[in-house]
């Protein structure tokens, strides 16, 4: 089971700041091991944000993101007190969802 | 007359270029540094730490949140600007990792084998103890560093620790003070601090833990000392060990007055 | 509470999310396979193919572009990434990478109402030129910057 995600929105001026910080190993694929086997890729593809049920922001990843990825974005008319979710999905059907308060 | 002023001038314009460019790249260097201050992936070790820390485990089936960092059972905020300390409980001086291993065998129950099996974690293999790190530093910054040696343990530990320090020895007769007691050295990129003079001391220290880019993990100050004594070729700093706790104790002692400001992000 | 437990409850799961992702941009319908990544796109080995495979073979340059990224990188594990587009109608940001395996590093899809801004990190494998892709209003927008790659220290 993947950790949680750290989420922090806060808003400003009627815009919403996100910035989401998500564990995973974003794995290459392309990286040997000690022992000289190629360690297989595993990878977040898809990652999607979500405010009041509607979607302000979706990605597709591939495995040059960096490990452990970082992600800021900004959108308009989130309040104080609301909620936003973020979803991820990995190349291995894993996934993951955190929700946060907007501050 | 005219081809030897030129040759000079040409050599003078492409020392300045070479300066210049020396200088750039450190500054760009920084600005890269700058770039990743904001979102350090240690916040995943943190609120990994605090649950570690809240979880009941062990034998005895308790969590830590009655350990005592120095502060008093249970209270985490500021104790890591005041570690190592002398604990009369345990009648000797500890530093943050040796604590927790004492309140996982003390209050947990857990064998001293067990609560030490993993300092350093890699990839799946974690180690609760840099999730417990980053969080009870975390809970430490902006505290100003205040390292006690008055008890005659700490003074000893921080005797010992300094004595460490300039020792020479290993395969490549080095000291620590051979790499961190002159200002301006570096290996490659790294600046190294100075760690003889105040500034340098409180810089190193208090910027661990960090996350380490170049690993995707998250480094306390244990894996520093740790893995400066492979760079030298020295034994192992075994984990908690007398050796590693005085060590630690000259080092935090001297960064003494400085903010904590980790955990931090390095390259 | 049981993380297992949470994410069940919380998940819009993988068709939710299908769907979420299956708004307008990069994503051709045709390219999207079964769990809606552009597997084209991403697999594609030069900046020529993934560009054809994103539907962007001949992007212009915009001045209201920018890419903010250090000229130099200390590690090429993680390089901190900024597009900020202040084109109107911006719908899509992609950041690609010349010299690595694979080009595409990612793509978002900023739905109206989200600003057209986004940081990331990515790997670099060596010294390279970044491209940032930008669709707006329908049209494809392409600006660079080079990016140095140092791998400062010896590991430790």
């Amino acid at each position: 089971m993947a950790d949680p995600m750290r989420i922090r929105a806060v808003a400003r001026d009627g815009v919403v700041n996100v910035k989401v910080l998500m564990s995973h190993e974003m794995e290459t694929g392309q990286r040997k091991d000690g022992a000289g086997q190629l360690v297989p890729a595993h990878f977040i593809q898809s990652v999607s944000a979500t405010h009041n049920g509607k979607v302000v922001l979706s990605a597709q990843w591939g495995p040059a993101v960096s490990k452990n990825p970082f992600l800021e974005f900004n959108f308009k008319a989130g309040q104080k007190g609301e909620r936003i979710s973020v979803t991820w999905v990995d190349n291995k059907g894993e996934q993951r969802t955190d929700e946060a308060t907007i501050n | 007359m005219t081809v030897f002023r030129t040759l000079a001038i040409a050599g003078l314009l492409l020392g300045y270029a070479a300066v210049t460019s020396a200088q750039s790249a450190v500054d760009e260097i920084a600005k890269y540094r700058q770039q990743l201050q904001d979102g350090n992936p240690a916040d995943l070790w943190e609120a990994r730490g605090e649950d570690v820390w809240k979880q009941k485990r062990g034998p005895k089936g308790v969590s830590l949140e009655r350990c005592d960092l120095g502060l008093g059972p249970g209270v985490v905020t500021g104790a890591y600007a005041q570690l190592p300390r002398y604990f009369s409980d345990a009648d000797r001086v500890m530093d943050l990792e040796t604590r927790l291993v004492h309140c996982m065998v003390t209050l947990q129950g857990m064998s001293l084998a067990d609560a030490t099996k993993r300092p350093f974690g890699s990839g799946t293999n974690r180690s609760d103890f840099e999730a417990l790190a980053a969080w009870i530093t975390a809970e430490s910054r902006g505290t100003k560093m205040n390292v006690s040696i008055s008890h005659p343990k700490e003074a000893q530990a921080y005797r010992l620790g300094e004595k460490m320090f300039y020792f020479r020895g290993g395969p490549h007769d080095f000291a620590c003070a051979t790499c961190h007691g002159e200002s301006g050295k570096r290996i490659r990129l790294q600046d190294l601090p100075n760690l003889t003079e105040k500034a340098g001391a409180q810089l190193g220290y208090t910027t661990w833990p960090a996350y380490r880019v170049s690993q995707g993990e998250l480094r306390t100050f244990q894996w520093r000392l740790y893995d400066c004594f492979r760079q030298q070729r020295f034994p192992e700093l075994k984990f908690t060990s007398e050796a590693s706790i005085a060590l630690t104790t000259f080092l935090a002692y001297n960064a003494n007055g400085a903010a904590f400001n980790a955990p931090a992000i390095k390259r | 509470m049981n993380p297992m437990r949470r994410t069940v409850l919380k998940s819009t799961g993988s068709a939710g999310l299908l769907a979420l992702l299956a708004t307008a941009g990069f994503l051709r319908p045709s390219d999207v396979l079964a769990n809606g990544w552009n597997k084209i796109a991403f697999d594609s080995k030069t900046m020529a193919e993934t560009l054809k495979a994103l539907g962007a073979s001949t992007p212009a340059s915009s001045d209201a572009i920018q890419l903010r990224a250090p000229d130099i990188a200390e590690n090429g594990a993680v390089v901190p990434i900024a597009v900020d587009s202040k084109l109107p109608g911006t719908q899509s940001i992609a950041v690609l990478i010349d010299k690595n395996p694979q080009p595409l590093a990612a793509s978002f899809e900023l739905p109206s109402g989200t600003e057209g801004t986004v940081t990331t990190r990515v790997k670099m494998g060596q010294t390279s030129d970044v491209y940032a892709l930008v669709r707006a209003d329908g049209k494809f927008y392409m600006v660079k910057k080079e990016i140095k790659v140092t791998l400062g220290g010896c590991g430790g």
